[in-house]
């Protein structure tokens, strides 16, 4: 039996995760996989020819049983980061294992620097978090035809827009100075991986920096963890949950 | 206009904003209001803004508060006049990249108009401007790359500017949060500037690509939270750098940004 509990800390404001298809998601997991799981990962999945969100259109429910309690404060901010470092980083481990034909020296070299970033960031707050730090996650990526280039590159994209929404909405939480600065000095790394990206996927327009991304104020979005991590749980064999104070 | 009002009114034009203050009052007001998300979000600076700075009451936002905005204004007002020029001088940027730069202008605009509403009467007018920097790129409007160097300058300088303030902003969440959605906006440029320059859209070290050194001084740090990431996974001292956007603080960014002031 699926546990998909992670409820969202308040609507998200993206479209696309919003409440009603995170419903239909938690409810299609607790009817259980059957429908869901007819989507195996060889059939092409359609791309959007335009910047959307609709990552949980990849996701195939499917969970070990195991709930992984990020638990409260600043260590669960840090241990949140530190769980969406590990998604990231294990998705372009997964891509780069299974590279899509015609992947060009461009595009390999651009996912092994963001790759490496990853890792880096996922190896630095596994340490600073010592002995607090959750366990290795368990990446779902079974819905994933990682052959398919624009689903490879699609993803890729909403992975690093959805990090940069849920640094910037972490941000508030961190109370201790330089956990604030150094989640600042990640961010921006995360925006630019998407900016590269989202050039990579429509390249030529406005989605480097797009109106999807970014609202009428020149704000680009935040999630709240609860929100985040209704979309991680899909992409992570564990369910993970956060209390915050 | 009490804020209950103000957000009322705000939620008729932006359903965003409910989200957005949530953390800053009383977070069962906001739950009980309905969400009609328009696209009229574009409308309503001024009342974003009022509500951002009603949310710190009578006393207003507190001094360093200001004094960031005023900052980061100041940085905007910089860029936003830079894009506005660049974007209206026929023949300088390629056809193929004036989505590129009029996307950007789209954004200086939008942060110049949001930092003024929040200030109101405390906002700094702006100053005048020199594109050229004294000499230093006296061919800033006629030659691209000298455009596309300085635009990066001023892109990177800003990702640094904003991550340096960061801690300044702690006592107020919700300008802290509109802070951080500017900041990344800014990294995102800084990126595809970098790539239409031919370089790599992240920071390697503290390389310069042409421009001041001061721009990039001190972004080779290998040491995080007081740990040594020196060989950490096996990866290289250029990835290490490239992870982290060290910031500047604010005498630094000043110190980048002096010579172009009129």
């Amino acid at each position: 039996m699926e546990q998909v509990n992670t409820v969202p800390e308040s609507p998200t404001r993206i479209e696309g995760v919003g409440r009603r298809s995170f419903l239909r998601y938690v409810g299609g997991a607790a009817v259980v996989g059957g429908i869901l799981s007819s989507c195996t990962p060889n059939d092409a999945i359609s791309t959007s020819s335009v910047p959307t969100n609709d990552l949980m259109k990849y996701a195939k429910q499917k969970g070990n049983g195991m709930t992984v309690d990020l638990g409260t404060g600043e260590i669960a901010i840090l241990n949140y980061a530190y769980a969406l470092e590990q998604l990231e980083a294990a998705y372009y481990e997964a891509l780069l294992a299974n590279p899509y034909d015609g992947m060009t020296m461009m595009e390999r070299t651009l996912f092994q620097d963001i790759r490496d970033h990853e890792v880096i960031h996922r190896e630095f707050f596994k340490r600073a978090l010592g002995s607090a730090a959750i366990q290795g996650l368990t990446p779902n990526f079974s819905g994933i035809n990682f052959k398919q280039r624009s689903v490879a590159i699609d993803l890729a994209r909403q992975f690093e827009d959805v990090g940069v929404t849920a640094y910037n909405g972490a941000g508030k939480y961190l109370k201790t100075d330089a956990y604030l600065i150094t989640a600042g000095k990640i961010v921006s790394v995360e925006a630019r991986h998407a900016a590269l990206l989202s050039e990579l996927q429509f390249p030529n327009q406005t989605a480097f920096a797009g109106d999807l991304p970014i609202d009428g104020f020149g704000l680009e979005r935040s999630r709240e963890p609860g929100a985040v991590l209704a979309i991680a749980n899909a992409f992570v064999m564990e369910n993970l949950t956060i209390s915050l104070a | 206009m009490n804020l209950q009002n103000i957000l009322n009114e705000l939620e008729t034009v932006d359903g965003e904003i409910i989200d957005r203050l949530a953390h800053v009052s009383r977070r069962n007001m906001f739950s009980m209001m309905t969400r009609k998300a328009t696209a009229a979000a574009v409308a309503a600076p001024a009342l974003m803004a009022t509500a951002l700075s009603s949310a710190y009451g009578q006393s207003g936002l507190p001094a360093v508060v200001v004094n960031v905005l005023n900052f980061a204004l100041t940085l905007e007002y910089l860029e936003e006049e830079f894009y506005i020029r660049g974007t209206n001088t026929p023949g300088l940027i390629p056809s193929q990249f004036s989505m590129v730069f009029a996307q950007i202008r789209k954004h200086e605009e939008a942060h110049v108009r949001l930092l003024r509403s929040v200030l109101g009467s405390q906002a700094v007018s702006k100053p005048a401007f020199d594109y050229t920097a004294k000499g230093m790129f006296n061919d800033v409007f006629t030659n691209f790359q000298t455009y596309a160097a300085v635009s990066q300058a001023f892109e990177d300088t800003g990702v640094r500017a904003y991550a340096g303030q960061a801690t300044n902003l702690k006592s107020a969440p919700a300008i802290l949060e509109a802070a951080l959605n500017i900041h990344s906006v800014e990294a995102r440029h800084a990126a595809r500037i970098r790539q239409l320059r031919g370089f790599k859209g992240y920071i390697t070290k503290s390389d310069a690509t042409g421009l001041p050194a001061a721009i990039y001084a001190g972004n080779d740090v290998v040491n995080q939270l007081g740990i040594d990431l020196n060989g950490i996974a096996g990866k290289s001292f250029d990835a290490i750098t490239e992870s982290f956007d060290e910031p500047l603080t604010m005498d630094q960014v000043l110190a980048i940004v002096r010579p172009f002031l009129a």
